[in-house]
């Protein structure tokens, strides 16, 4: 596949940019300094980037628990994103969600989820509007594979595949759902296969390599957008982490887990790119460069940012 | 006036809206082609086509959970589960999700979805056809509840659902389908959080919602033949609900019963009490009352159905304690 030099860079720049702040995020929850959970997304970063690299601000994405990835590669923005970590009145939701359900509507991201399972519904309707509306935008839903055994899985590319929706369904499978393995919670090995029960197609690619997640995202997302319904693109990684920050991951091999290490999806990409002279090591540098400024920028306005007002409570509970 | 029937009155809301406001469309099991299993969404499809009228799989989750979707990308979908048992089969997408979206966002979003659904016992359809689950939806912040007993609040409330910005429970009674009653042919709105007093009274405060209003009026009918003057309050929404009518009632007449069909621990009656005994107490002269069914799933057997329901004599019964 050809590709012009910005695309690529901006594919390794959106992986690094996700990166850097989940590894920021992964030492202020050490240091106590974010209340509650977070469940990092190191390691599945060329999955997000692949795919909302087709996406513009007027498409749908719904997220996970797992989420800061997916917002990311949207276009969410760092200062409130990591506000809202940090539970302040500055950040995207005024402190009321935090890691678990962050959401930008204004560029199309339906919120991250806290619930295994839920994003698979809020998409499909969100399909429905985009047809409806018919100005050509699409839905796209981000689940694990441990979403892919509940019943929302079901009911929801059933019903896109009946009504010919615009939906692309991307599953992450890295494998384990907290800690049950693949392979114990069901009985086929690649979940694509799912997808001829609903007439629609289905493609497993390695979800560590951001241009084969590019390449097969940009086949869904045409078919979408050309009014040919839904699609189930299955990526299979990794999550570098535990299931939550903080978790003792009993569960998993060592073993496996260097292994996939190994296949880490930035350091793969960056000796592609350097390979094939699309950029220097330096060029790379610069770009991690920026994205730590950024980061740590986003942590500077977070701290300084004012906790909500208890009274605050009252608000947003109803549209009035 | 002209009468026209309860479902008469939502279908022709339903239109009305959707003539107005295009962003607004109907999907459920059977709401299309059959005009839905109570007629409350006949003659729709003809008029708007199936891509407004959805009739949808079997597939209650998908139902709910897309609405949710859609109504957070700018749609307002009027959905319909067709028996409130089956509000079980998508209550993560009910509880966690719309009533959750506008609130743990900041203020991001606004859902304007309305989940129709008829609830009710009296059919001989036992245990998972017949339950009168208001009180759950009450529950969770971030819904509102509407219950109209009568064809002209059928139609008020459900224009103001639609044009509200919140998820929505509006409730209907199947028993209530086939009555008529005064409707005006234009758009009017009922709004939430305003009782309907259906009968003045000064010697007991009756209140009800849904079917159950009927049967308290036919006791206060009973009653008034004995010297006893009721007045009987339709709360018409339960979420809000009108505290302040409840309250002013009682203080006049000192004695408060209030009827519903739904089981009796938790059930929305005992947050009226809870609320009359921490503003009113002083007001009242006699215990407070409430006339339910019993603690026990709904049976199928017509003798043992007619007992589970509460019904005029055991109203009138209640009420005659106190006095």
């Amino acid at each position: 596949m050809e590709l012009d030099r910005d695309l690529l860079l901006g594919l390794y720049s959106t992986m690094v940019k996700i990166r850097t702040f989940e590894m920021e995020a992964a030492e202020l929850f050490a240091s106590s300094l974010i209340p509650g959970f977070v469940h990092l997304y190191a390691g599945e970063e060329a999955i997000a980037t692949g795919v909302c690299a087709h996406l513009s601000a007027s498409d749908y994405i719904a997220s996970t628990h797992r989420g800061h990835g997916h917002l990311i590669a949207k276009g969410g923005n760092l200062n409130r994103m990591m506000a809202e970590l940090f539970a302040k009145r500055t950040g995207y939701c005024k402190g009321k969600g935090g890691s678990m359900h962050i959401a930008d509507v204004s560029i199309g991201i339906l919120g991250a989820n806290g619930i295994v399972g839920a994003s698979l519904p809020i998409a499909t309707g969100a399909g429905l509007a985009c047809k409806l509306k018919g100005e050509g935008a699409i839905s796209v839903c981000f689940f694990g594979d441990g979403a892919s055994n509940r019943g929302t899985f079901h009911e929801s590319l059933n019903l896109a595949s009946a009504w010919e929706l615009p939906v692309v369904y991307v599953c992450e499978n890295n494998y384990y759902a907290i800690s049950s393995c693949q392979r114990v919670a069901m009985a086929i090995q690649d979940i694509a296969e799912r997808a001829t029960g609903y007439g629609i197609p289905g493609v497993s690619v390695d979800g560590n390599d951001v241009l084969a997640v590019f390449e097969a995202a940009g086949e869904a997302v045409k078919r979408a957008r050309t009014g040919n319904g839904a699609s189930l693109l299955v990526a299979n990684t990794w999550r570098h982490r535990g299931h939550f920050e903080g978790e003792p991951e009993l569960y998993r091999d060592q073993e496996e887990h260097k292994l996939w290490l190994a296949k880490d999806p930035i350091p793969r990409f960056e000796a592609q790119l350097i390979e094939r002279g699309i950029a220097t090591t330096e060029d790379l540098r610069a770009i991690d460069r920026n994205w730590q400024d950024e980061v740590r920028q986003a942590v500077l306005f977070a701290e300084e940012s004012p906790d909500p007002a208890p009274d605050e409570l009252y608000q947003d509970v109803y549209a009035e | 006036m002209r009468t026209i029937t309860y479902a008469k009155a939502i279908s022709e809301g339903l239109a009305q809206a959707m003539r107005r406001d295009p962003r607004i469309y109907i999907a459920g099991e059977d709401v299309g082609i059959v005009g839905g299993t109570f007629l409350a969404t006949q003659g729709l499809l003809a008029e708007f086509g199936p891509e407004r009228v959805r009739d949808t799989p079997i597939t209650e989750t998908a139902i709910a959970g897309h609405a949710v979707g859609a109504a957070a990308a700018g749609m307002r979908p009027c959905i319909e589960i067709m028996w409130m048992d089956f509000m079980g089969v998508c209550m993560d997408e009910i509880l966690n999700q719309a009533a959750k979206m506008h609130y743990m966002f900041g203020g991001q979003i606004e859902l304007n979805l309305v989940i129709r659904v008829p609830e009710g016992a009296g059919f001989r359809a036992a245990a998972q056809h017949s339950q009168s689950l208001e009180a759950f939806f009450t529950h969770i912040p971030g819904l509102k509840v509407a219950f109209p007993s009568t064809p002209y609040d059928a139609k008020g409330l459900l224009m103001s659902s639609l044009c509200n910005r919140n998820p929505i429970i509006f409730i209907e009674h199947f028993q209530l389908y086939g009555w008529k009653g005064e409707v005006p042919e234009e758009e009017y709105l009922v709004p939430f959080g305003k009782a309907a007093i259906r009968r003045e009274g000064t010697d007991i405060t009756l209140v009800s919602w849904g079917w159950m209003v009927h049967k308290a009026l036919a006791a206060a009918n009973q009653l008034a033949q004995e010297g006893i003057s009721t007045e009987v309050i339709d709360l018409r929404t339960l979420k809000p609900w009108d505290q302040e009518t409840v309250i002013s009632s009682v203080r006049k007449t000192k004695r408060l019963v209030i009827v519903h069909e739904a089981v009796r621990m938790n059930g929305f009656g005992a947050e009226i009490a809870a609320t009359v005994g921490e503003e009113a107490f002083d007001s009242l002269d006699a215990p407070i009352k409430r006339v339910t069914a019993p603690d026990t799933p709904i049976p199928f057997s017509p003798v043992l159905e007619d007992a589970f329901l509460p019904n005029e004599l055991t109203i009138a019964e209640a009420m005659r304690s106190l006095l």
